[in-house]
């Protein structure tokens, strides 16, 4: 125990808030349930903000650098002297900065629903699941052990499948949350597989001694992992390469993006929350928490970089394409990961290497700020034209002057124009890139512009295009509980680029400097600008030109359009192949051999004694004469054959 | 007079047991039946006292036993009228064939 205590508070109070409202939030405080859960997340943002504070301002700094401080230990299950599954809580730079992250959107989302999700049915449901998911994404961040992210990990997956089908009589949303749910769980066998074979050659699954031990290159749990190959590559790779599969599935990187965009089923405030801000960058949460691992294995870096990168590129094509709003910030969502990701993948451990590292967890914070935006504006918009589709919109930009203002912020943010907040993360990501690898640089660029373009063009068709058509009575922009978030958001999408934040988190501790090169900066911001002034020439009011390219981009725009066939792949590989060619001769097998040997022989038996039950006639003197015959049989055995 | 020869005794017994045995086999009717049981019962005795008297002239055993055979009889004639009583309660009948429920 030391005065870092109180932290546990931050998980614990979700947790309450969770089985009270469970239990007994539709019965007894239907009316206050909202208020209750945002009342809690209120307590817990600001206890993070005072850890937040404390560390960073206070005891977290030794000598210029930022220590690893484990505020509270408590060992669940020891299998063996140094392997044990610890409950923990860890604080170092990027645990610190996501509780606060997390915590500070979780609050936004609770109080936007307090007008969102008004009237709803399950409606403490809804508070109960939010306080769940909360709980386990701060459980994530604070994790000590492999093991315990790893069920928090999987408790995120369970919230989150949870809220994806809140509308559980919407036959679309309850096959998102079955698709959300078994795509991340295929790849949380890979980081289980992974946690397995990291933690059996380091002998622990405690982070700070796996780091420690897999780090060092003399040390004899280093020599065992990395010279061990299987199929050509080492075991350490292979360790690394099944994690991140894991963090794959969370954070929606190619090829295990497809849940993501399905996942909107589910309330516009969720999907501000969980595939926003949150749960998707779980995933990159979890590479940089294995950093110093992943440093040592160029190969698992590269998979990381180029997963990253292709996601990145893939999703911002789609994105131009999608019509549907919330499908296009969820593509713009998985681009950003990606950028996060390849930011990861170009970090060397320590120093100016690291930037990238920096960079990734700089444009992580920054993103949930800009991006919880977009979601709870475009929730705002939905709420008010009761459709997802941009033709159902138009000309709001009059009607909702608050939403209208935040989004447009997010918007130039995520471009990434100065001085909003995007502009920052991104041009520390894209630095990182230049000075490690051009191509990637380049794709990153490219990407950067094209990010520009779809996200204007889904500002340009939300609130300009054509006149606003709704007719009659409309009830505005909606409550004050929806406009504060988008207040208070819009104006951290403006200063949040603005905080020093390599001097707070780096790869090592140590503060990093880092200042503006105005040199460099200018392509990419000549990209976003070009990007937009595209967009505006484009969709700033409704014309035909969108259609005539769309036309002459002939298969490449429908391909993209429709996401590039890779959820028909999946059907494809998933309906004909395993299906057809292994669910069926298994079933048969089973069917016909396995069911058939049981079935033949209870029929065989039943056979058999229906033959033979004649004998049980229930006739005493037929049974006497089978008593008198046996003796006579004996009688006649004894006299003659035993002699 | 002459000795009755054992082998005429044995016929009798023989031929009481049998008639015993037939009379269980056929009869449907139980107290017909349990008449039979205690010819077949009665046969036996016979045969007791015969091989006691022609073998053992001196000796009581064999007479001893069939006391107890008598004995027996009268305590399995009790059990089973009490037996038939209760099957006629519950049935209203004491024929063997209407009392087949424990069947397959």
């Amino acid at each position: 125990m030391n005065h870092y205590s109180y932290i546990a508070l931050i998980p614990i109070l979700p947790l309450a808030s969770f089985l009270l409202l469970g239990l007994f939030g539709r019965k007894y405080f239907k009316a206050y349930a909202g208020l209750l859960g945002t009342a809690s997340l209120l307590a817990v943002t600001v206890l993070a903000l005072i850890t937040a504070g404390q560390y960073f301002f206070e005891d977290g700094k030794v000598n210029g650098v930022y220590q690893k401080i484990i505020a509270l230990k408590y060992t669940w299950l020891q299998f063996a002297p140094g392997v044990s599954i610890d409950m923990g809580i860890v604080l170092d730079p990027i645990s610190v900065m996501m509780l606060v992250v997390v915590s500070f959107v979780s609050l936004m989302v609770h109080i936007f629903s307090l007008g969102y999700m008004k009237g709803e049915e399950r409606f403490a449901t809804y508070y109960a699941f939010l306080s769940l998911f909360t709980f386990s994404m701060l459980g994530l961040v604070i994790a000590t052990n492999i093991f315990q992210i790893y069920m928090f990990w999987e408790l995120v997956g369970v919230s989150s499948f949870l809220l994806i089908g809140y509308y559980f009589d919407k036959p679309s949303a309850v096959a998102a949350s079955k698709k959300a749910f078994i795509v991340t769980r295929f790849a949380d066998l890979g980081f289980l597989i992974g946690i397995l074979i990291l933690s059996f050659h380091a002998q622990t699954l405690d982070f700070a001694t796996l780091i420690e031990r897999l780090t060092a290159p003399q040390s004899s749990y280093f020599m065992s992992i990395s010279t061990a190959s299987f199929l050509g590559i080492s075991v350490l790779t292979w360790g690394l390469a099944l994690v991140f599969m894991g963090g794959a599935g969370k954070s929606a990187m190619f090829p295990l993006h497809i849940w993501l965009p399905d996942a909107m089923e589910g309330p516009t405030p969720v999907s501000a929350l969980i595939h926003a801000a949150t749960m998707v960058v779980a995933g990159v949460y979890l590479v940089a928490r294995l950093f110093p691992i992943f440093s040592t294995s160029e190969a698992a870096l590269h998979l990381v970089t180029y997963v990253g990168l292709f996601s990145a590129f893939i999703a911002a094509i789609i994105a131009c394409t999608q019509t549907d709003i919330k499908r296009v910030l969820a593509y713009s969502t998985m681009s950003q990961i990606g950028y996060m990701m390849f930011a990861l993948g170009v970090a060397k451990q320590g120093g100016e290497e690291g930037l990238g590292y920096m960079g990734s967890m700089f444009h992580l914070f920054t993103h949930a700020f800009f991006k919880s935006l977009l979601f709870l504006g475009s929730g705002a918009v939905i709420h008010m034209v009761h459709s997802n589709e941009m033709k159902d919109m138009g000309g709001l930009r009059k009607l909702m002057p608050i939403t209208h203002i935040s989004f447009l912020i997010a918007c130039l943010a995520i471009a990434g124009v100065p001085p909003f907040a995007g502009f920052f993360s991104k041009e520390e990501i894209l630095l990182a890139a230049y000075h490690t690898n051009k191509m990637v640089y380049a794709v990153g660029l490219f990407t950067s512009g094209l990010t520009a373009f779809y996200m204007f063009r889904l500002y340009y068709n939300i609130f300009w295009s054509k006149e606003a058509h709704i007719h009659g009575e409309h009830h505005g922009e909606g409550t004050l509980s929806m406009k504060l978030p988008l207040i208070i958001l819009g104006i951290l999408a403006v200063v949040a680029g603005f905080v020093p934040f390599s001097h707070f988190v780096t790869s090592d501790g140590v503060a990093l400097e880092t200042h503006i090169d105005y040199a460099f900066s200018a392509l990419p911001v000549a990209f976003g600008l070009a990007g937009i002034a595209l967009a505006t020439y484009l969709y700033k009011t409704a014309n035909d030109k969108p259609a005539a390219i769309a036309n002459s981009l002939g298969g490449l725009y429908k391909a993209a359009y429709k996401k590039f066939y890779i959820d028909e792949l999946y059907l494809f590989i998933t309906k004909t192949i395993i299906f057809n060619l292994i669910g069926r001769p298994a079933a048969w097998f089973d069917k016909n051999v396995v069911d058939g040997l049981m079935n033949g022989l209870a029929a065989l038996t039943a056979k058999i004694s229906e033959m033979i039950k004649g004998l049980q006639s229930g006739k005493v003197q037929s049974y006497a004469l089978y008593f008198f015959g046996g003796v006579l049989a004996l009688a006649a055995m004894f006299l003659y054959l035993w002699k | 007079m002459s000795p009755v020869p054992v082998t005429h005794i044995l016929f009798v017994s023989t031929a009481l047991f049998f008639i015993g045995m037939y009379g269980l086999f056929t009869r449907r009717n139980m107290i017909t039946m349990l008449m039979s049981v205690e010819l077949i019962l009665n046969s036996v005795n016979i045969n007791f006292v015969a091989f006691n008297k022609y073998l053992y002239p001196g000796k009581l055993d064999g007479i001893f036993f069939s006391l107890f055979i008598i004995t027996i009889a009268a305590a399995e004639a009790a059990v089973a009228i009490a037996i038939i009583i209760n099957l006629y309660r519950s049935h209203h009948s004491i024929d063997v064939e209407d009392a087949g429920e424990l069947k397959y």
